[in-house]
This record gives C-alpha cells, sequence and structure tokens, in this order.
C-alpha cells in the first residue's frame, strides 16, 4: 500500500498542487509534502492509528531512558512514509471546516493505557511488567545508595545494568568482534590475561571487559596506570568498572582473591604508537605481572587484540601540549582534531580477539618469583606468543573493516 | 592482681569512655586518667590525675601509682580544639615522645597500647586498594595531623627497639564514626549539604566508636604486640555515604572544596584540613587480615553498619528505608 500511495501522490501532485495552482515555489510534486501541506492535513492527526502510534512512543521514551533507543528506532522509521502519504490523499476529498469543538475531550484513557502498554511490550519484551519493576527497583537503589561495592570500588550492578549494555551495541555493532579461545579463559579461580595494547584511545580494554563478560561470564579486573586514577571522572568510572592500580600489591591481592585479572603490560608506549608501528609489540613493562602470576601460581593467558590499531591512526603528537597538560601524548590521526568531535568517532575495523593457550606457572615455587631471570624469560615467552598470534590473525583477516 | 591502667587524653570523650569501660572491666584493677584538663563527663570509678604529658611529672604519677599498662590515646586530629597548629603539635609529638621517655624509664610498665590511625597511610592516586600494616604512605606527610601521627609511630617504633620487654600494640583504628563522635569527618556528614570533589569518589572504610573501644580494652588484656589495621568489613563509596544520609549533596572542583573549606574552618563550621581534602579525593581502605589472624579481634559493624548507625542518629525517623545497611 505504501508503494501505491507514493505513485499515486506523484500522478496526483501535479494535477492538484495543495492550494497553490502551481505557481512556482509551490507543488513541485516531490514525494514527501512540503511542510505546508503537512500542516494543512487534518486527516493525519484525526486517524487512531497514526496519532496513538506517536505520542505513546514519547513516554516510552523517557521512562526507558538511554537503553530504549535501538527498538524505538523501527517503528517510527516505518510510520512516516504512511504519514507523508496521506496529506496528499486526503487533500481529494472536499474538506469540510472542522472546529476544535467538534473533535471531542481528545484521545479516550482505555487508547492511553493500550497505547502505553504496547509501548513497555516494544521496549521490555512481553514480560515487561516484571522486567519494568527490575528497572524502578534498581533506580531505587541507585538512589538509595542501596548497593553494594567491593574492596576496589567495584559497583558490579552499576557495571552490568549500565557500562556494559552502553559498550555492547559498539562492540557488537561497530566493531563486530570476533572472539577465538574462549575455552583458554578458566571458568573459576584466578587468572591473568595479558594483552597487546593499542589504539591511541585505550578502548581495547574496555571491549575486552566486554567481551569477557558476555561471552566467559566472568567479570575482568583491569589493572590501571596510575594516570587513570589521577583524572577526575576517569578515577571514579574506573573503580566502579572493576580496575585498580596496577601495582604489585594490587595484583597479587586479586589474583589470590580468584578474580580474572587484565593487564596491558605496553602501557603508554602501546596504545600511544605511531600508526607506522601498528602490531609491533613494545616493551612489557618490568616484567611486574609475570612475578605476581608466579606468586600466586595462576595462568597467564595471552590475548592478541587484533582490529584496535586502526580505529584511532596516530600519525602526530603535540608533545609540547601534553606536557602541559600532564598526559603522556595529546593524538592527531587524520581525523582528530579536525573535525572536532566528529575526529573522536573511532573507524569501524573488524575486531578480533584471540585468547590463546594458558602458560602454566604452578609448576615453578613461589619464591621463584624472586628470580629475575626466570621473569625475564616468561615475559619474553608471553610476548612472543601475542606476537606471532598478531602475525597469523593479520594474515589471516580479509581487510582493515571487513 | 588486676592491671593498673594509664590512660591519657581523658578529657576527650573517646578518651573518658574508654577509660570508664576499663574500669568496669573485672582483669582490670584500676585506672587512672591522665590530662591536663579535667574531663567534662562522668568517669565512674575512674581516678583523674591532673598532670600534662608533655613534663616529666608524668613519670612520677607512672612509678607512684606502680602503673603496668599505658594506653596512650591524647593525639588530637584537628588545631581547633588544641587552639592552634603549634600546641597541637606540641600536645601530640612532644607529649608523646615525653610519656614514652618516662615510660622507658619506668620499671614497672609491661603493655604499651598506642591508638593511632590509618591516616598515616596518606591518600594519593598511587595508592593500593588496601594497605597492609607494613606498606607506608606512598608520599610523606607533609603537614598537620598525618603528619604528627607518622612522627609519633616512628617514636613509637624507636621505644619498642630500646624496651623489647615491653609489649607495644599499635592500633591504627579506620576513621571512628558513630552516634556521639564528632571528628572532622563526623562534622563534614553533618553539614546540611555535603561538598564533593567533582569526579572523584573515594572509597571509604569506618570503624564504629564501640568498635574503637573494644579493641582498645581487648589489646589491653590480651597485650599482642605489633601493628594492626583495625576497620570495619567492606567499603562504601563517598556518593553512597551521601546517598544512604539521605542529604543533598553538591560537586565541585577540587580547588574550589579546598577553598570552601578554609572558609569553613574561619567560620569555625568544619575542620577541612588538607590531608581530609585527599582523603575525600581519592580514600583509603586498609587490609584488616592480621586484626583477625593475630589479634583475634572481630569487629562487630561493618562499616555499612556503622554508618548506618551514625545516620540513624543523625536524622531521627526520616531515613528509615535508607539508613538500613
Amino acid at each position: 500500500m505504501p508503494e501505491d500511495a507514493r505513485e499515486n501522490a506523484h500522478e496526483d501532485a501535479v494535477v492538484i498542487p495543495i492550494g497553490t495552482g502551481g505557481r512556482p515555489g509551490r507543488g513541485t510534486g516531490r514525494t514527501r509534502p512540503s511542510s505546508a501541506a503537512r500542516n494543512l492535513a487534518p486527516a493525519a492527526r484525526k486517524s487512531p492509528a497514526g496519532s496513538s502510534a506517536k505520542p505513546a512512543k514519547a513516554p516510552a521514551a523517557k521512562k526507558a531512558g538511554a537503553k530504549a533507543a535501538p527498538p524505538r528506532a523501527t517503528p517510527v522509521a516505518e510510520v512516516t512514509p504512511e504519514q507523508a502519504a496521506l496529506p496528499v490523499e486526503e487533500a481529494e476529498a472536499p474538506r469540510e471546516a472542522t472546529r476544535t469543538s467538534d473533535r471531542g475531550p481528545g484521545i479516550p484513557v482505555g487508547d492511553w493505557l493500550s497505547a502505553a502498554q504496547g509501548a513497555a511490550r516494544e521496549v521490555f519484551g512481553d514480560d515487561w511488567e516484571r522486567r519494568l519493576a527490575e528497572l524502578m527497583a534498581f533506580v531505587r537503589r541507585r538512589i538509595e545508595g542501596d548497593y553494594e561495592v567491593d574492596d576496589y570500588g567495584f559497583d558490579r550492578e552499576l557495571t552490568e545494568r549500565f557500562f556494559m549494555a552502553a559498550l555492547r551495541p559498539i562492540a557488537e555493532k561497530w566493531f563486530r568482534i570476533e572472539v577465538r579461545g574462549l575455552d583458554n579463559i578458566p571458568a573459576e579461580g584466578g587468572a591473568l590475561v595479558v594483552s597487546n595494547h593499542s589504539g591511541t584511545v585505550p578502548l581495547d580494554g574496555l571491549m575486552t571487559m566486554l567481551t569477557v563478560h558476555d561471552h566467559a561470564h566472568r567479570f575482568l579486573r583491569p589493572l590501571g596506570a596510575d594516570l587513570v586514577f589521577k583524572l577526575p571522572v576517569v578515577s571514579s568510572l574506573a573503580r566502579k568498572g572493576g580496575a585498580t592500580l596496577a601495582c604489585i600489591e594490587d595484583a597479587e591481592r586479586m589474583l589470590s582473591g580468584g578474580d580474572l585479572v587484565g593487564v596491558w603490560p605496553e602501557g603508554f608506549k602501546g596504545i600511544g604508537k605511531p600508526f607506522s608501528e601498528r602490531y609491533k609489540l613494545q616493551r612489557f613493562g618490568r616484567g611486574g605481572f609475570v612475578s605476581a602470576a608466579l606468586r600466586t601460581g595462576v595462568p597467564i593467558i595471552p590475548l592478541s587484540v587484533v582490529g584496535a590499531e586502526e580505529i584511532y591512526p596516530l600519525v602526530g603528537n603535540m608533545p609540547s601540549l601534553a606536557r602541559l597538560l600532564g598526559v603522556p601524548y595529546i593524538p592527531i590521526t587524520p581525523f582528530f582534531p579536525w573535525l572536532g568531535p566528529l575526529g573522536m568517532v573511532p573507524l569501524p575495523s573488524k575486531w578480533i580477539l584471540e585468547f590463546g593457550e594458558p602458560i602454566r606457572t604452578d609448576s615453578y615455587d613461589p619464591a621463584e618469583a624472586d628470580d629475575p631471570m626466570l621473569v625475564f624469560n616468561v615475559t619474553d615467552q608471553v610476548r612472543e606468543t601475542i606476537q606471532h598470534t598478531l602475525f597469523a590473525l593479520l594474515r589471516d583477516r580479509d581487510g582493515v573493516f571487513g | 592482681m588486676g592491671r593498673v591502667v594509664l590512660v591519657t587524653g581523658i578529657s576527650r570523650d573517646i578518651g573518658r569512655r574508654f577509660a570508664r569501660a576499663a574500669a568496669g572491666d573485672p582483669s582490670i584493677e584500676r585506672v587512672i586518667g591522665v590530662d591536663v584538663v579535667p574531663p567534662r563527663g562522668d568517669i565512674g570509678d575512674v581516678s583523674f590525675v591532673r598532670a600534662d604529658i608533655r613534663n616529666p611529672v608524668i613519670a612520677k604519677v607512672l612509678a607512684k601509682e606502680d602503673v603496668d599498662t599505658v594506653v596512650h590515646m591524647s593525639v588530637i586530629a584537628t588545631p581547633g580544639s588544641a587552639g592552634g597548629r603549634g600546641t597541637m603539635k606540641e600536645l601530640n609529638v612532644i607529649g608523646s615522645m615525653q610519656l614514652l621517655a618516662a615510660c622507658q624509664k619506668s620499671s614497672t610498665v609491661e603493655r604499651l597500647v598506642v591508638k593511632s590511625t590509618t591516616t598515616v597511610y596518606g591518600s594519593s592516586p598511587r595508592d593500593p586498594a588496601m594497605f597492609s600494616e607494613d606498606m607506608g604512605p606512598k608520599r610523606l606527610p607533609s603537614s598537620g595531623y598525618a603528619k604528627d601521627v607518622y612522627e609519633i609511630e616512628g617514636y613509637v617504633r624507636g621505644f619498642a627497639r630500646r624496651r623489647p620487654d615491653v609489649r607495644v600494640t599499635m592500633i591504627r583504628a579506620a576513621n571512628v564514626i558513630g552516634p556521639l563522635v564528632s571528628s572532622p569527618l563526623t562534622n563534614y556528614f553533618r553539614l546540611p549539604v555535603v561538598p564533593r570533589v567533582l569526579g572523584f569518589d573515594p572509597r571509604l572504610q569506618f570503624l564504629h566508636e564501640d568498635d574503637l573501644l573494644r579493641v582498645l580494652r581487648h589489646a589491653v588484656t590480651s597485650g599482642t604486640p605489633g601493628t594492626f589495621n583495625v576497620a570495619g568489613d567492606g567499603v562504601l563509596t563517598l556518593s553512597q555515604a551521601v546517598r544512604r544520609l539521605g542529604k543533598p549533596s553538591v560537586a565541585m572542583p577540587r580547588f574550589a572544596v579546598s577553598r570552601l573549606g578554609a572558609a569553613m574552618r574561619q567560620a569555625r563550621v568544619s575542620d577541612f584540613s588538607p590531608e581530609q581534602l585527599g582523603f575525600l579525593t581519592y580514600g583509603r581502605g586498609v587490609d584488616t587480615t592480621r586484626m583477625r589472624s593475630q589479634l583475634e579481634f572481630e569487629p562487630r559493624f561493618t562499616t555499612a553498619e556503622a554508618f548506618a548507625d551514625f545516620c540513624r542518629e543523625l536524622v531521627p525517623g526520616e531515613l528509615e528505608g535508607a539508613g538500613r545497611a
């Protein structure tokens, strides 16, 4: 039917343009009526199908907040062509003069209720009543402070309901993350995930956290540089998301507590390296992560991330401004800062995360963590594994955006 | 034969209450309270001796009363109550040195319990999530209460080295909170609108006032030597605490909070010291494993419960739902 309507509209628009008689600037015969034509159409507002769709969406949008965005978008888009076609059709019929008093008291309450229910079902699915109650309870708990944080400040509920939900569309739709080697993540007990670091902005860390949560159903507890905990906003978000400072005390405490800990030993050298050096691993810190794993006897899981290097190709740096602001670098990419906020949108590269075979450390004596030679050897082993996997993945992938 | 306990800093509320509680303990024979000004409340069976720990008279008190246990509680946190930073430092540091000197000379003293604080660990973005007893502050405190406590702890360690026969227990208590406590932190939470540092949400740990009294008594009677962190289990973030309190809070940039703190200090509304600003920016957590394994002490209140108790007293009736832990 929309096709027919559009065809009709196209033909008739030439013959009977609304109220113009074909004077210049009016009735151009476009499918979409002009704004004047849309204002003139009374029937569009009266018809029950068209009318209940619009006001019903509005309260639902308010209630659902950020979560509602994806499901809401489609129905509204579907309505548009119909509505656009309507006014031109109606224009053919001789119009009666309608006064506001003739229209009645407005939309009946029953319509409002069914529309609200329909919208709730649209947003929350069929068990919407329970889901809505859950959401309200969550909001109440947040307002009253009635939630738990662990010793590191990790707010599990906020992370699951908010951070993860916000990151999930980016991971699935934008970067289309592909995960390999999930079996290598132990289902329980302490383990240390060691990953390469890239991408100018540590998005790879966030994506790894989300991937581990969604696929391995565990929380990855990242270890962050001290700059993270110095910056306002970032520091409080990091702690709530489960991060803690990358120091030997915290690493050992988390690992011996049975947590899955993530570490990016390249640090700023890794994420801040120029685009020309992509996929070349930098020095792996001082191997502190290895001695933490040796001392606690947990396995080291090498993780290779391909795709993060291309999200913000770093072609330049502003060292003097960076020094002034006390940050390690200020990136210049082909789009930033030239395009302003638009330049902050990451390029939609295709990501592959491969978790490698765990490197076991429980065969060593915890005292051997003090043997620098052993620590260096294990560090090199981890580094080589990641580097080789990266090269293999690069050969394997079908182009950057594939 | 029971112990003879000398308590310093008895004019302050927490010292007086500890002395009273200790006097009621069957294993303690006598409690002697020492301070420069008489205590304000009822001290029960405690005998009060007016003496200044900053001069050698204290040695005579120790000898005359046959004191075998000394509880040092007179380290004060704010210059306001002492009448200026200079006096505060003198009271804290010189007072402690004199007391330790007297203890060293004494032939009767067998135990020394010092009430210290987790403030010695400082607060900085480079702190580990949890401090254990053998870690030090990441940055040495440059002024104020934290510096005093850091120095006093140094003298106490020196004393422990010189008198290995005396059992020295150092209690590093987390921020003490409770309905009756008046400290910079409780005064901060009593403000009508709580200022916060924009973009930071520090982790806080509390110790209930009853637990502080209990742990000190436990240290006196058990005589376990060592340094122990004492805090309620778990942490609260500042935003969470303010929400549980049901008070409005306003987030301001750090320099603005510091300005406001200085203004409030001048107006004598609240004592907002630089180290407190650091604490309210970066927070602090301490590890209490040793408190359980060696000191064998178990606090009755968790951090959240201690805070809930404080909330109840602060706004009676108003926080039916939010105050519970």
